[in-house]
């Protein structure tokens, strides 16, 4: 494979690079031979059906789950990301599709679960947290004051809200966002959407994954396909239809202004 | 008509909303409030039934909730080590057998091999306290095996210490062939209370003031800390109302101890080595806090501290709520769990000792059963068999209220058949009452 897959920015080192990634479940080949890229500033779409890979491989990434082989570069230098704690260390944090949350604890606690803020004595720092909670989630939702409550208590749409200021909460380099609409009403969807310009603002590379186009034909500059563990193709979200897109999830077909992948057929 | 019935409608939603308020205030749980109620209707039932039936109202008197308190210790100390267990959604069906074997270990090492190997003294300070430490390893070492099998062989919890219940019952009674060790060093079965195992009435007294005074500083450092960031704070009479109730608590409870006089052949045993002249009337030398229930309040704040303050019981909590997410949120749960049933461990070390110097011996039957009696008082105490939810201070309470029905029996007279079905039919009303109330909250 080509080091640049439908590189926007000639010459430029992407942000993260995955080659040729494969893993394998007893037989099944969830992510077969798989390669995408990512770029500051950038919304990558990764698209395809249920059961495609695109979690998979992004699990890989986010240090769930260890590859077969392949390899992960970070800035142009190739990284080992053997769990959850060395993807964070790098600045990859994800939104999981399951949220992720720890439903019998409050939203500080969750923000915070794994990187507790610790006083002097080396005792939690409840204050501490529940404060860069209350401010992070000031921005993101205003409206939110359930600080006390465990997060089973909170709707669908202010657990997601916990769920994305964990991500940025602690400033990613790198977002993955898996089905991050899928729970939320009109309102909350769009919140997510300002959200994201946002983010890309910042200059922070951004994986959004699902299965409905319509989720993220709009956010993404590029959208990567994948059908059965293998990358269909690439394509600039400018340059192609939602039809076309469509085309290769389904099919499996790569329209003119794709960029082929291994798992295109004609 | 109308008039009245809105009058009176408001006035009970009033009430309501009064006491809903106040609780919120106070930041005082309802479960807490009804186990609080539950034994107080226990103690106060056991007394009346006493007085009424049998002449002879036994139950609320110095003397039996001194005993009650000493008891209660041993079990307490591992239900709260139990609620981390249930709480990473692990049972430890082991503890009962565990803590035989400890204290056979722990007694044949302080009568037979530190007195002739080392060849130390008869009731030489060092026995006691290799004793102790001997204790503590053992029993931390076992449960750390156990966790090591739960983490990393990935055998469920249920089984390893199903199967740990017989081998370490079994080992208890290897070590000595069964054979019955006593009496135990003279030193270290102090720490099973009796006259001279509890601290007296000057020092009782300190102990109360010092909690107290920690109880108030606390609330303080709290408040303070809530103003430094600007945070809703609780309304001073609520702070004010729950320094009060802790103190008079604390203060009660060492009221009590203290009132419970020695026998008159101690005191006698006493006044004669210590050339104390006996007036009279006889010679009032109280009790004071028994060193296990000391140990037992030791352990409470301990364990509380660890479970609400430090990064080891958050992760508890996160994995028993969602032990995938802890996982990806960065937490070694395999490691946590080993953590988890080692700790155990060395709270049943601690009972072991507890319960072998308060039997001045150690006997390969030692903690029989005591697993369910542990798993009960956490449940009752709240402790969600589900996982994620339980605590420290609930499942003390739960050993309380356990311990006090047990003893509240005996009292009146009830057989030893009786009270097994009255423990089993509390338990399981107690967890239906639980379910009810979960419900309801929701």
């Amino acid at each position: 494979m080509n080091a640049n897959i439908g590189n926007p920015h000639n010459g430029a080192t992407p942000l993260v690079e995955m080659r040729d990634i494969s893993i394998a479940f007893g037989g099944i080949k969830a992510v077969d031979h798989a390669s995408v890229d990512l770029f500051p500033g950038e919304v990558v779409g990764l698209l395809g059906h249920n059961g495609a890979g695109k979690s998979t491989l992004i699990k890989i990434l986010s240090g769930a789950y260890p590859r077969d082989s392949g390899q992960i570069r970070i800035n142009g230098e190739e990284v080992q990301i053997g769990n959850p704690r060395d993807a964070k260390a790098y600045g990859i944090e994800t939104i999981y599709q399951t949220l992720a949350l720890a439903d019998n604890v409050d939203a500080a606690a969750n923000l915070f679960l794994g990187r507790e803020l610790l006083t002097s004595w080396g005792t939690l720092d409840d204050a501490a947290m529940e404060a860069e909670a209350r401010k992070v989630m000031g921005r993101l939702n205003p409206n939110f004051r359930r600080f006390k409550e465990p997060v089973k208590a909170l709707s669908g749409g202010q657990r997601q809200s916990v769920a994305i200021a964990r991500a940025i909460l602690f400033n990613a380099r790198i977002l993955i966002m898996d089905e991050p609409t899928a729970a939320l009403g009109p309102h909350e969807t769009a919140q997510v959407g300002e959200l994201i310009k946002e983010l890309k603002k910042d200059g922070i590379g951004i994986f959004l994954i699902s299965h409905d186009i319509h989720d993220v034909f709009d956010l993404a500059d590029r959208v990567a396909v994948m059908k059965n563990g293998q990358v269909v193709g690439y394509a600039k979200t400018t340059e192609v239809t939602k039809d076309e897109v469509l085309g290769m999830i389904i099919l499996g077909k790569c329209p003119p202004n794709a960029i082929r992948g291994p798992g295109a057929i004609d | 008509m109308t008039q009245t019935q809105t009058a009176v409608t408001t006035q009970t939603q009033g009430k309501e909303g009064l006491l809903t308020a106040f609780l919120r205030a106070t930041e005082i749980d309802a479960r807490m409030l009804g186990m609080f109620g539950a034994l107080i209707l226990i103690w106060v039932g056991f007394h009346e039934y006493g007085a009424i039936f049998n002449n002879n109202g036994a139950f609320l008197t110095y003397r039996n909730l001194w005993n009650l308190s000493v008891q209660t210790a041993s079990i307490a100390v591992m239900a709260t080590g139990m609620v981390l267990i249930i709480v990473t959604r692990h049972i430890d069906l082991s503890v009962g057998s565990v803590l035989g074997v400890t204290a056979m270990i722990t007694g044949a090492a302080q009568v037979w091999i530190f007195p002739k190997v080392l060849g130390l003294g008869l009731g030489h300070p060092m026995i006691w306290i290799l004793a102790v430490i001997v204790a503590l390893v053992v029993a931390t070492a076992i449960g750390a095996f156990q966790g090591l099998l739960v983490a990393y062989l990935q055998i469920p919890s249920f089984i390893v210490t199903l199967g740990g219940m017989l081998v370490w019952r079994g080992a208890a009674w290897w070590v000595t062939r069964g054979e019955t060790i006593s009496p135990l060093d003279p030193n270290f079965k102090l720490i099973g209370g009796g006259p001279y195992g509890a601290i007296g009435v000057t020092a009782s007294w300190v102990v109360a003031i010092v909690v107290c005074v920690l109880i108030i500083l606390s609330l303080i450092a709290g408040r303070r800390q809530r103003q430094r960031f600007g945070f809703p704070l609780r309304p001073v009479w609520a702070e004010v109302f729950i320094a009060v109730l802790g103190s008079v608590l604390v203060l009660g409870a060492a009221y009590i101890a203290n009132n419970y006089p020695w026998p008159a052949g101690i005191v006698k045993e006493y006044a004669t080595s210590h050339n104390i002249p006996v007036p009279p009337g006889g010679l009032f030398i109280g009790h004071g806090f028994a060193i296990p229930v000391l140990i037992a309040g030791a352990v409470l704040i301990v364990m509380t501290f660890i479970a609400n303050r430090t990064r080891f019981g958050r992760y508890v909590f996160a994995i028993g709520g969602n032990p995938e997410a802890a996982e990806l949120a960065g937490i070694n749960t395999k490691r946590m769990t080993v953590m988890v049933f080692a700790l155990m461990g060395t709270l049943v070390g601690i009972s072991a000792i507890i319960a072998s110097a308060r039997l001045n011996s150690a006997t390969a039957d030692l903690g029989k059963v005591d697993e369910l009696y542990v798993i009960a008082a956490a449940v009752i105490g709240g402790t969600s068999l589900a996982g994620g939810s339980g605590t420290i201070w609930g499942a003390m309470l739960g050993a309380l209220v356990m311990q006090s029905l047990q003893s509240g029996m005996v009292l009146i007279g009830f057989e030893a058949a009786m009270q097994q079905m009255v423990v089993g039919g509390v338990l399981v009303v107690a967890v239906w009452l639980d379910t009810v109330y979960r419900r309801r909250i929701k």
